[in-house]
């Protein structure tokens, strides 16, 4: 098999908080280094990308020393944390930034999708649109013309062809957006995560379309997304991306598993910090799966611990938490019984049922309460999650739109389907 | 797998790597997204009037009525020399070349920030930008012109004026070409340093402002006084202006060597403009 992406020592680094009046002087000290022939003071200092310590320097590697090749035809998926490197790497590999050290070698024409639309002028009609931005992404004049027919069909907006894109639903807006880019001519296409966009029906038909793009035409397709059930169904290889490091590349569904096991460590405990007052002491609160993972899926049931210290014996206390989606709807809540607690160490847990929520964000208001009446602490969106879907039994690899996503039973003439 | 790649070494169509030369510009690249700077200028108008009223005509309102101003408040508050010419056209013509010059230089030091967004998403030459929004200037410039010749028609035909036509029209073309090039180059010189040092943002609107003073615009070369005539003719932008009037309207102080000047302080704007410019694109993503 011919290598069309030859990646070798890639590294970026990147200088945290500001940036700007105070590079004067690091700008100085840069310049000297390089007229004495020596390395830039700020590269030795660097240090993994791990969001959750708080370093020493303000440089980080956003990736550090990255090895691998694509050959001709592959699709490969990337996935990994956010902040793991994902976007930086199609960053560099579309040219939008350039790496800090390393080299990679490309064969063929690449194109990048990093978002649909971009360029678009909403003063400008939807026909005037797919000319510009086609051009933005790369395409000559004379392509978009061949294939202006073709774009229109795909998009499904032939009506509001020549209205302002500003008077476009934003549906609509996506789909004309997406129209373009998937007509695109390029031997290497890479493409973030931008399948999350437009109605299922929409949503399928791209899918349909990147798996032509890779299977049937033979191109070469890099896909970053944290939908792991599509990654497994477009792509035969994956790569993990952990703090800007490659950590290992191979079958999708081998990644995906590793993955889904990096880290055991606790879910969410980043935001927490204790509370205290007269009453008690609130000194843990997390929520994790029962394999305590990194990484919660939609089949994982959910266990909301809290850990609190009474001062004091205290009638009349109720825990509670309210679950809201990304939206900030509230999806539902829970709540105990009023209690009579006692002084000392206590943990409360809350199990969440699994197969019930969607693989979406989500994020937790929890409160103990005196009486129902008023709350003696209560944390506004104190954890955020992401549940993941890695498996779909339907071999469906969109989205599932909803809010939550319960497992119904089914049945055919009696009989359990 | 590594015989093959190794085999195949030398085809390589693109290396992505951190540091490239200093003038490095990949002119092929250029050439073959030439079809997105000409719909980025189509964008340009296109979106300039749409939803107005007076559409185009917007065109002219303007430098109709800043010359409207000049004449009144330079020409018959101040009393400045016009070296001769009928204010309306002597102030218009100004209007309308420094006008070219200063949106050039103002949009294309911008022209980071602007395009932050596009910039941070899809690769293409970053020079189609800034070469876009020279070139829209450009026709936008055209346009107003077609003003300034209907104003000394009738300056022909109703005022008798007397216009002098003379060989220096001829080099109106190269004229033009200077001034986008000085506007282009001092624009990607401060637009690169801008995404850097912001400060630089609030300079340049009221630097432009300033510099039109120490232009001949509001007045002729011919009428500064002495002392400072030196100091206003090191700026590039007099003999282009000079050379404008001259060829447009027959007077001017102007002379070959002071072109000469004036080019090659163009020139090296520009390389410098582009040098610079071509080391930021490459990273300005992390810092803006």
């Amino acid at each position: 098999m011919n290598n069309v992406i030859e990646v070798s020592h890639l590294s970026k680094i990147y200088r945290l908080g500001e940036i700007g009046t105070g590079t004067i002087s690091q700008d100085l000290q840069r310049w000297v280094a390089k007229m004495r022939g020596k390395e830039d003071p700020f590269l030795k200092i660097g240090e993994a990308n791990d969001r959750s310590q708080k370093g020493e320097t303000d440089i980080v590697y956003s990736l550090r020393d990255m090895n691998f090749t694509i050959g001709q035809g592959e699709a490969v998926g990337v996935i990994g944390r956010n902040g793991a490197g994902k976007s930086t790497l199609l960053k560099i590999l579309s040219r939008v930034t350039s790496p800090t050290t390393g080299k990679i070698k490309i064969k063929g024409r690449i194109a990048s999708l990093l978002e649909v639309g971009t360029g678009f002028h909403p003063e400008l009609t939807g026909k005037e649109n797919i000319y510009l931005n086609g051009a933005i992404l790369g395409m000559r004049k004379k392509e978009i013309d061949r294939k202006f027919d073709q774009i229109v069909d795909f998009s499904g907006v032939e009506r509001y062809i020549d209205t302002p894109v500003k008077r476009y639903s934003s549906g609509m807006y996506v789909r004309l957006a997406f129209a373009v880019a998937a007509h695109l001519e390029s031997e290497i296409l890479i493409v973030d995560e931008v399948l999350a966009v437009g109605d299922a029906d929409f949503q399928s038909k791209c899918l349909g379309k990147m798996k032509d793009v890779s299977h049937d035409q033979g191109r070469t397709v890099l896909f970053v997304s944290h939908n792991l059930a599509s990654v497994r169904a477009l792509c035969e290889r994956s790569m993990l991306l952990q703090n800007g490091q490659l950590t290992s590349m191979g079958a999708s569904g081998s990644i995906i598993n590793e993955y889904l096991d990096s880290g055991k460590s606790l879910a969410v405990k980043d935001t927490f910090k204790i509370v205290e007052n007269d009453i008690f002491r609130w000194t843990d609160l997390r929520i994790e799966n029962n394999q305590k993972t990194q990484i919660l899926t939609i089949n994982d049931e959910l266990t909301l611990r809290f850990e609190v210290f009474f001062k004091q014996d205290i009638p009349g206390i109720a825990y509670e938490f309210y679950l809201y989606d990304k939206a900030e709807t509230m999806v539902f809540m829970s709540f105990t019984h009023t209690l009579r607690m006692v002084e000392g160490n206590h943990v409360i847990e809350c199990k969440i049922p699994k197969n019930i929520l969607n693989d979406q964000a989500y994020s937790l208001t929890v409160g103990i309460s005196k009486d129902y009446k008023y709350f003696i602490a209560k944390l506004e969106h104190i954890i955020r999650f992401e549940l993941e879907n890695y498996f779909d039994e339907y071999g469906w690899q969109g989205e599932i739109p909803g809010v939550i996503r319960p497992k119904c039973s089914w049945a055919l003439n009696d009989k359990a389907i | 797998m590594k015989e093959v790649v190794q085999g195949h070494a030398d085809t390589w169509d693109l290396v992505i790597e951190p540091r490239s030369g200093v003038f490095d510009i990949n002119f092929t690249d250029l050439w073959r997204y030439r079809d997105l700077l000409w719909l980025l200028v189509k964008r340009d108008f296109v979106s300039f009037y749409k939803q107005t009223i007076l559409g185009p005509l917007w065109f002219f309102i303007q430098p109709f009525f800043t010359t409207v101003i000049y004449v009144f408040i330079f020409g018959s508050l101040a009393g400045l020399k016009t070296d001769g010419l009928p204010g309306p056209l002597f102030y218009m013509t100004n209007v309308v070349a420094w006008n070219y010059f200063s949106d050039c230089l103002l949009k294309t030091s911008t022209v980071f920030k602007d395009n932050a967004n596009i910039f941070g998403k899809v690769y293409f030459p970053r020079l189609i930008m800034p070469l876009s929004i020279v070139v829209s200037n450009m026709v936008r410039f055209a346009v107003q012109l077609l003003l300034l010749f209907l104003t000394i028609a009738y300056y022909i035909i109703f005022k008798d004026y007397h216009l002098q036509l003379n060989a220096y029209f001829l080099l109106f073309p190269l004229i033009i070409i200077l001034m986008a090039m000085l506007g282009l180059g001092a624009g990607m010189l401060i637009s690169a340093l801008t995404t850097k040092y912001r400060d630089l943002t609030f300079l340049v609107t009221f630097g432009v402002q300033l510099l039109m003073y120490v232009t001949p615009v509001i007045y002729p070369l011919s009428s500064a006084p002495q002392k400072y005539k030196g100091f206003i003719a090191l700026n590039p932008l007099s003999p282009i202006m000079e050379g404008m009037r001259l060829g447009l309207l027959g007077k001017g102080d102007f002379s070959f060597h002071s072109l000469l000047y004036s080019v090659i302080a163009t020139l090296v704007i520009l390389f410098t403009g582009i040098v610079v410019f071509n080391k930021v694109e490459k990273t300005f993503v992390d810092t803006v």
